[in-house]
């Protein structure tokens, strides 16, 4: 086996890896691992949901290892439920701390939703309302998550299609609140904040004005599909499965050109394509952060 | 901290995720009054169809055999009664097999439920602990007086399936895609799943082999497993049977059962 830590040894301190600036990145999909690696290391980095390496052994752990040798990686958590009012799972806790002790990701992430109920794993990203109940409990669970891990997360703003009649703050006011209060960052996903926008009929760029841009350590860019609601308007559905579409990138250049370099991810989870395809996207986001940002010490590493 | 144990919105807007026949939740709405129907039923389909496409990644071989309309209209029954209880898709479907040797429908071919068992075994060594297989050599530095003492510790990737069908025949033909001949469903067969390293292999066991691997890995010495194994089949080979399950990698150590 190689030298990664074993994840029995999640007692060890956590290291801060360093941040790794404005460098764009992709999703990785094992599918791409030959193509990834007959390349050689590049400028960019990966990241993995995080569940899908949490068994105990076998192939998911060399293709991981094997990409976090030459490359910076984000551990992006799917299923820990921090938007839900029941308490976390211990069990998922302990198995992300002994996540980020064997390989010591660049960036933690999690999502402002839950997808557990009971004992019932909903496998989606559903949505809440934003109370001050539902404020209290988020912070709970982010501090809970942040001193598992030794370390801060960030939290991603949700793509959603319906809203609840309790809600009684926006969400960028709910976002801003849980960082002040826990000190996490935010993972400011671009076209979960277009399809919602798309959704509830508000603003995208009157939305991006009020998040607190501040507090973002990555950024989100996906592709999204097309539905129809039951009046029959426009529903977007963030679907991870094309590529990002124009309104999404003029928004990401507008952040970009506010906040500089920000680690910007090109997520791809369905009708996955050839790894050029993918790549390109990366490519056409570290275009524009080389355009707007400083140029990143991290993507020196490895000069072309 | 302790919170208020009100009804949760959680309790309102979950039920409904996987049984059609609950209206939408009246906790939830569209913008500016608009209806949230099709809006909520946008979630019912990303749980649904998402659980369906992880039993389908598990259970590659069952949804060749039955084609994917048969497979997704089974699945999709089993999603709703038993939705996962761990957040690790890898872990879910454990009562699938069951569920398909009691499934209506699939009634005219017996054989299914062995081969999603051998699927599902397949993936539980894919993910099991990563550790080097017993060598050759070890065995062969035993004493024979010794031999019917040992005992093995199985490698923790290590299964047996055990099918009155040819479920591993079955199994090969439909999950690796090699187009074979006509398959005698009707033969027994039992299937040993190891992963010595990295990939999962998965072998048909000769006659007796499957009691003779199981005493094995219940930590039974050797003398107990090949009798055992000799009552079970009057074939049973020993030398054939313990040369397999070492070159498959089934065992990662050895020692006498008195020095635990």
């Amino acid at each position: 086996m190689t030298t990664a830590i074993a994840p029995g040894a999640s007692a060890l301190p956590l290291r801060y890896s360093n941040p790794i600036g404005g460098i764009a990145g992709t999703s990785f999909k094992p599918e791409h691992l030959p193509a990834i690696l007959s390349a050689g290391p590049q400028r960019g980095f990966f990241e993995v949901h995080a569940e899908n390496y949490m068994g105990a052994g076998g192939p998911p752990h060399r293709a991981l290892e094997a990409i976090r040798r030459d490359h910076p990686l984000s551990l992006h958590g799917v299923c820990m439920s921090i938007g839900g009012p029941q308490p976390l799972d211990k069990a998922h806790l302990a198995r992300f701390r002994g996540l980020v002790a064997r390989y010591q990701p660049s960036i933690v992430s999690e999502h402002l939703a839950w997808s557990t109920h009971e004992t019932s794993f909903f496998n989606d990203l559903l949505p809440l309302p934003y109370t001050e109940t539902t404020l209290r409990h988020v912070c709970d669970h982010v501090d809970q998550m942040q001193e598992a891990i030794l370390r801060p997360i960030l939290l991603e703003n949700p793509s959603t299609y319906l809203a609840f009649a309790e809600t009684t703050m926006s969400e960028t006011d709910f976002i801003r609140s849980v960082a002040a209060r826990t000190g996490c960052g935010l993972l400011l996903d671009i076209n979960n904040v277009f399809v919602s926008a798309t959704n509830h009929g508000f603003s995208a760029l009157d939305y991006l004005s009020d998040f607190p841009l501040a507090r973002v350590g990555e950024i989100h860019l996906a592709g999204h599909a097309e539905q129809v609601d039951d009046e029959g308007d426009l529903l977007l559905i963030d679907s991870h499965d094309r590529p990002v579409a124009d309104a999404v990138w003029k928004l990401y250049e507008i952040v970009i050109e506010r906040c500089g370099g920000v680690p910007t991810l090109v997520e791809w989870d369905g009708k996955i394509p050839d790894w050029p395809v993918l790549q390109a996207e990366a490519a056409a986001a570290q275009e524009i952060l080389d355009r707007y940002g400083p140029a990143a010490w991290a993507g020196e590493r490895h000069a072309a | 901290m302790l919170h208020e144990p009100t009804p949760s919105f959680s309790a309102a807007f979950a039920p409904a995720l996987l049984d059609p026949a609950r209206t939408t939740p009246g906790i939830v709405t569209g913008p500016h009054g608009k209806a949230a129907g099709k809006r909520y039923d946008v979630y019912r389909n990303n749980v649904t169809v998402s659980l369906i496409d992880a039993l389908a990644a598990i259970y590659p071989a069952v949804q060749r055999i039955t084609g994917p309309d048969f497979f997704r209209a089974m699945a999709r029954f089993y999603v709703r009664s038993t939705p996962p209880t761990s957040p690790l898709l890898f872990e879910y479907g454990r009562g699938f097999p069951g569920f398909i040797a009691e499934y209506q429908h699939a009634q005219t071919m017996p054989w299914l439920a062995d081969v999603a068992r051998i699927e599902r075994a397949w993936l539980d060594a894919y993910h099991a602990r990563d550790a080097a297989p017993l060598a050759p050599a070890e065995l062969a530095a035993v004493e024979p007086e010794r031999l019917a003492d040992l005992v093995f510790t199985p490698h923790p990737a290590t299964q047996i399936v055990r099918s009155d069908f040819a479920a591993v025949t079955i199994f090969a033909a439909n999950r690796d895609g090699a187009p074979g001949g006509r398959i005698d469903a009707s033969a027994p067969e039992d299937a040993l799943i190891t992963r010595p390293e990295f990939d999962v292999i998965v072998r048909h066991l000769p006659p007796g082999g499957a009691v003779f691997a199981t005493c094995l890995i219940q930590g039974r010495p050797l003398g107990e497993a090949t009798t055992a194994a000799l009552e079970a089949s009057a074939e049973f080979d020993i030398p054939t049977n313990i040369a397999g399950l070492i070159e498959a990698g089934a065992f990662m150590s050895i020692d006498f059962g008195d020095a635990r």
